[in-house]
């Protein structure tokens, strides 16, 4: 197979948000197998000074419009049709993220080429690439043959954001447009902040988590307390949030935060995968859950098998002892 | 002259008073009908205990005994009032035989000073020991005051009539205040003669015109609401049949039935079952008087559009939903309440309507998705249900394929919850011992309803009875044994209703119990601490249930001390009603904490024995809670007994 | 508003999910089917919508397992209008083939919105939502958790990572992806349940096949639970000590 390599390059208040270097290290390793260039396209608007960053591509695409400035699926997916449409490309590849879960299909259908989502990985057979992606809440893998041309949306923490890091001076092709934007059908109004009244978890360096083991509200201030004990916060998964035991300042996940503290306690937390992909950087996992089967212990350093009510406390106790000797 | 103005009065009277009960009726009868007219001598039997005799009353002692005295000197006074007034609008006629007859006088000022003695103890009763929730109202204050001035006006007509008659018959009283008179004329006897009965007749037509207006129409409703009683085992709820366009649940006056709508009327605000609500003792939100006198309140303040047959909701605009879910269904209210009003009945209609609008935690409902999807509501697949049969030695039969004599129906919690499987176990290994022949369902059995049914979705809790039914109608087995009391209570007094069997349905204490009686498990070990039993409310006040658990103990060896609230007081421990499930907001002090710290205050007292899985949950939570870890431990009767075996 | 709501049932993740013989497909034989949870939240947010400005909900599935009919008398109950079961022949059909097959469907129906949730666990070659407002060439936003009305627009919440919110401006007709409606999905009450399943009918669709997508699925396995973690054994007290162990090793406490 041979072709170019196109990535998207997303970013959030003038940051380049980690999936890019994701996929640009995505992206170097099927170049090494398909030779071709390594390309990064960037729409915005006067976000010049990002480019740098991308050092790892071979060419950067930069389309500059002021309807760009900030994210709208219908503008993303008509600049790419029309940008994609002439190129001779393999594969694009797309973060599995809140954005690129918008564009890439509907991108896919209007270019008339394969999509494939959730992918965690790919194998180079033959002069084809396979594709691995996960389902079913992480407990099924899928191998998937891609023929031709796709579009590729890769889950967030399956490749390395180190790798695809790299200050350099690509190439750069500054374009407009090349379809007028002007009548959106999908048009950015505002972004809403979460209310700052709370701390910033991913700013901390002990996180004690609660799923929905934790049964009540009322059992919150148990785990607070343990919490402050170890010098730390808690934080917890979205349904917890969604019952409103905790503001969604503390939720960690796709939708959440990203945190990677040194400790990381995990109670009656099952680990589903949107939650897994906020917080498996985390140096120390510790995960209390009475389910076996959890996915929550695929990724925790240390495991036990017991009710949250059960340890906890006892936690707690022999913590405050240690604190009064 | 004077019959004249009396005829007046007197017909005014019966028109207000007329008047009154018949809107009263009018909207008693906007209820559902509801058949509480089968086996009519019991009711008679009941309506003698009860009214005749108030056996119920005698609970809370001091009262009980004024009341009587207040109750039959009202029977009393009434005849001699009846005299008077027939004397009074008929003069021609004369009964005075009956009113001057020595020993009907002799019986009449007994009782005026009984009655006397009553009031002064209800009076101190109300306004010195102050009992909770029994209020000092004006009407309440009102009667006192009353009854005390007929009482008065009385025994003056007795005095003067003794200074009138001075020879014949004289009452007690009437020779008692001879003394006082000695000097009066005969005219001035015969005016102030005059003047107390005037006074005496007008006092008690107003009190009649007033009956309905306030609690006190009681008199009237409650003989009615106990005779009118509910006759099926305590706390069963019947099968719901609804017609085609019928909605589940009550959320109007016209979806609650005669009998119900009764309750308003016959509820004499004594605050019993105020006293006895575990809700109302841990939060305010709940109180159980309340939510019949809103009901009373409701139809009466709305009697107008209600009598032309408009709607209007009682559910939610009056009785809002947080009171309906705080009830623990711990059935404490019922129990206690004088003139058997059905709380109960109102609570759980009302919340059949919430559930079908969906209107609850979103917690609870994450549950009855459990319930609906699994058989239980712990969420696991039915598959593992039997998995806390894998660490026992032997192998427990198969009920489904084999024929057994006991089908031990095991439960959610005992199956599913880490914390209780041990405990499981322990009582297999114990029937074991015994020798006895069971079998569980393993993955066939469902959860048997009975919360899911409190809750108030009817519809779920037929679903469950039917996959029951469908497994345990293939098997064969002679009698049933119960781990949890709520699951004894459904199986044996509810599901007859949708098998048409009548099975002989047991708890497991009792099981053990019969087992020690006759030998089949013998003790080695006597244990010797000091305990107390906490009676689960579905084993106590539902079914009766009170003794064999404590024989179990004492034949262990072990020192029983009770409560201060004990077998049918028993103090619910706040997980029935689906409360296991909720998140508890507003909540002073949970009733498991109360419980808990009730147990612990016994002398020298080391374990809390209880008999229900859910009882186990709530108390160890609690202990942890109010942190009384390591003074008390709670324990299942089963390993006591294991222990000692 | 015309709301049109795209549902679908989904393996129930509880179960022990098997692999097929030929290992090409999950075995589906044990498998018990449950209503996507948040095609459930797509029908809250829709409902919703209904009760503040008044039109009409239509609830469409493709008839893939026999649990879907309990799924459309479900939504029947908790107030849709309509509930439209497609039939066909199923097999092997991926999300391309889904959405040509809804589009054709759709083509009898007046819509303003088409809610469904942004995406469901079986997900390979795409998303049902923007695939569909693709070949109906109308727009697609995606993991929203909040759709306002405004005289023509919507006003949607797009969900963004680290808490953040994007409030977008979207012209009507178009499809949304739901991630969470504002309030939990209602409750049915089973004897509500029964009582549609009773009185109440389904729709029906007879649809052809369409093709799917391009790829090939060669192979669906579980993964090893390498780097499984260490479970830490004992009576609880010993639990525990072994924890404090752990973070004092690891500097986490003194």
């Amino acid at each position: 197979m041979k072709g170019d390599i196109f990535v998207l390059v997303e970013h959030l208040k003038g940051e380049i948000s980690d999936i890019t270097f994701e996929l640009l290290s995505c992206g170097k390793a099927i170049k090494e197998q398909t030779g071709g260039t390594l390309f990064a396209i960037l729409l915005g608007h006067n976000l010049k000074s990002l480019i740098p960053d991308l050092g790892c591509a071979d060419k950067v695409i930069y389309v500059d419009d002021e309807n760009l400035s900030e994210f709208s699926p219908e503008a993303y997916k008509m600049v790419l049709v029309h940008l994609l449409r002439e190129k001779d490309f393999l594969f694009f590849l797309v973060g599995n993220t809140s954005y690129g879960m918008d564009i890439a299909s509907a991108l896919a259908a209007e270019l008339e080429v394969s999509c494939v989502v959730n992918c965690k990985d790919f194998r180079f057979e033959e002069d084809n690439f396979i594709f691995i992606t996960q389902t079913h809440g992480g407990k099924i893998l899928n191998e998937v043959s891609v023929p031709n041309k796709a579009v590729i949306s890769i889950l967030p923490g399956s490749f390395s954001a180190e790798e695809g890091k790299r200050e350099g001076s690509p190439s750069i092709e500054e374009i407009k447009s090349p379809v007028s934007l002007s009548t959106l059908k999908v048009r950015f109004k505002r972004i809403i902040e979460p209310e700052i009244t709370d701390v910033d978890i991913s700013k901390q360096n002990i996180l004690v988590s609660v799923g929905r083991g934790i049964q009540s509200k009322d059992n919150i201030p148990l785990v607070e307390e343990l919490a402050q004990l170890l010098g730390g916060v808690v934080g917890s998964t979205r349904p917890v949030i969604d019952q409103g035991w905790l503001p969604l300042s503390r939720l960690i996940g796709r939708s959440g935060k990203a945190v990677k503290p040194k400790l990381y306690l995990a109670l009656g937390i099952s680990g589903a995968l949107e939650h897994q992909e906020g917080m498996k950087g985390s140096e120390l996992i510790i995960a209390v859950n009475t389910d076996p089967t959890a996915p929550i212990f695929d990724i925790a350093h240390y495991g036990v098998e017991k009710d949250l009510f059960e340890i906890v406390p006892l936690i707690v106790q022999r913590l405050k002892e240690r604190k009064g000797s | 002259m004077e019959t004249l103005i009396l005829w007046i009065v007197f017909l005014v009277a019966l028109f207000l008073f007329f008047r009154r009960i018949y809107i009263l009726i009018r909207l008693l009868l906007l209820g559902k009908f509801e058949n509480r007219f089968d086996n009519l001598s019991k009711r008679v039997i009941i309506f003698i205990r009860d009214i005749i005799i108030q056996i119920r009353h005698l609970r809370e002692p001091l009262i009980g005994i004024a009341h009587f005295f207040i109750f039959w000197g009202f029977i009393i006074l009434a005849i001699g009032f009846l005299n008077i007034l027939i004397e009074g609008l008929f003069p021609p006629l004369s009964i005075s035989f009956i009113a001057k007859n020595r020993y009907f006088l002799i019986l009449q000022d007994l009782f005026i000073f009984l009655v006397l003695i009553g009031i002064i103890l209800a009076a101190i009763r109300r306004y010195i020991l102050k009992p909770p929730h029994l209020k000092s109202s004006f009407s309440a204050t009102l009667i006192l005051f009353l009854i005390f001035f007929i009482l008065l006006s009385l025994a003056l007509m007795e005095g003067f009539e003794s200074v009138i008659e001075k020879e014949g018959v004289l009452s007690p009283i009437g020779s008692l205040l001879l003394n006082w008179f000695q000097n009066m004329d005969i005219n001035t006897a015969k005016f102030w003669m005059n003047f107390s009965k005037w006074t005496h007749i007008l006092l008690i037509l107003f009190f009649l015109v007033y009956i309905p207006y306030t609690k006190h129409l009681h008199l009237i409703a409650a003989p009615f609401s106990v005779f009118f009683t509910s006759l099926k085992s305590t706390g069963i709820l019947e099968k719901v049949e609804l017609k085609e366009d019928e909605r589940y649940g009550a959320s109007e006056i016209k979806d609650f039935s005669w009998r119900d709508i009764l309750n308003g009327y016959a509820c004499t605000e004594c605050g019993r079952c105020d006293r006895a609500c575990p809700a109302l003792a841990s939060s305010d939100v709940l109180s159980p008087k309340e939510i019949i006198s809103k009901l009373k309140d409701f139809m009466l303040e709305n009697r107008r559009i209600l009598l032309k047959g408009e709607s209007k909701p009682l559910l939610g605009e009056k009785i809002t939903k947080e009171e309906l879910w705080a009830c623990f269904t711990c059935f404490a209210c019922q129990d206690w309440c004088p003139v058997r009003n059905e709380h109960l009945q109102l609570i759980i209609q009302m919340r059949r309507r919430l559930i079908e609008e969906g209107i609850m935690d979103k917690s609870l409902q994450d549950i009855l998705i459990n319930y609906s999807r699994y058989g239980n509501s712990f969420g696991q697949f039915e598959r593992t249900r039997a998995k806390w049969t894998q660490d026992l030695e032997f192998k427990i039969k198969d009920a489904r394929k084999e024929p057994v004599e006991f089908l031990w129906f095991v439960g959610d919690y005992a199956s599913y919850d880490p914390r209780l499987q041990e405990k499981t176990r322990i009582l297999a290994k114990v029937f074991n011992k015994c020798g006895i022949d069971f079998g569980i369902l393993y993955e066939g059995e469902r959860n048997s309803g009975n919360d899911v049914r409190r809750i108030g979705e009817e519809g779920l809790y037929e679903m469950l009875v039917e996959k029951n039914m469908e497994i345990m109608k293939k098997s064969q087995f002679k009698k049933i044994i119960t781990t949890d009391p709520h699951t004894l209570h459904t199986i044996k007094n509810e599901y007859p209703y949708y098998t048409g069997d009548r099975w002989d349905v047991l708890h497991y204490t009792q099981v053990l119990w019969n087992a020690l009686k006759n030998g089949t498990l013998k003790i080695q070990r006597s244990l010797n601490y000091k305990v107390t039993f906490h009676d689960p409310c579905y084993l106590g006040r539902y079914n009766n249930i009170y003794d064999e658990p404590r024989f179990i103990l004492r034949a262990l060896g072990l020192k029983v001390l009770e409560m201060p609230r004990s077998r049918r007081n028993s103090f619910c421990c706040g997980g029935g009603g689906g409360h296991i499930w909720m998140e508890e907001k507003e909540i002073k002090e949970r009733p498991a904490e109360q419980r808990v710290k009730e147990a612990a205050s016994l002398k020298n007292v080391q374990y809390l024995v209880i008999a229900c899985p859910k009882d186990y949950i709530m108390f160890t939570d609690a202990i942890k809670s109010v942190g009384l870890e390591g003074k008390l431990l709670v324990k299942d009767i089963a390993e006591l007994i294991y222990e000692a075996i | 508003m015309k709301i049109i709501v795209l549902t679908t049932v989904i393996p129930d993740l509880i179960e022990e999910l098997e692999i097929s013989p030929d290992g090409k497909s999950l075995d589906k034989t044990y498998l018990r089917y449950i209503p996507n949870e948040l095609d459930d939240h797509a029908l809250e947010e829709a409902l919703l919508l209904k009760e503040r400005h008044g039109g009409e909900v239509v609830v469409l599935a493709l008839n893939i397992r026999e649990e879907t009919d309990e799924m459309l008398f479900a939504a029947l109950a908790k107030g849709a209008d309509k509930a439209v079961k497609i039939n066909g022949d199923f097999e092997g059909i991926d999300n391309h083939a889904k959405a040509k097959i809804l589009r054709k469907v759709l083509e009898n129906f007046e819509f303003d919105l088409i809610l469904t949730g942004v995406q469901t666990v079986e997900d390979i070659d795409g998303y049902v939502g923007p695939l569909l407002a693709s070949y109906l060439a109308i727009p697609y936003v995606g993991v929203v958790s909040g759709v306002s009305y405004l005289k023509d627009t919507l006003l949607v919440k797009k969900e963004l990572p680290g808490g953040l919110l994007t409030e977008m401006e979207v012209s009507i007709p178009c499809v949304l992806g739901i991630q969470a409606a504002e309030n939990p999905p209602r409750y049915v009450a089973i004897s509500r349940l029964r009582q549609m399943m009773r009185t109440a009918k389904l729709e029906e669709f007879q649809c052809e096949k369409e093709k799917n997508g391009k790829i090939e699925i060669k192979k669906v396995f579980k993964p090893e639970i390498a780097g499984k973690a260490e479970m830490i054994v004992g009576e609880p007290e010993e639990i525990v000590e072994k924890i404090v162990k752990i973070l004092e090793e690891k500097g986490i406490i003194k």
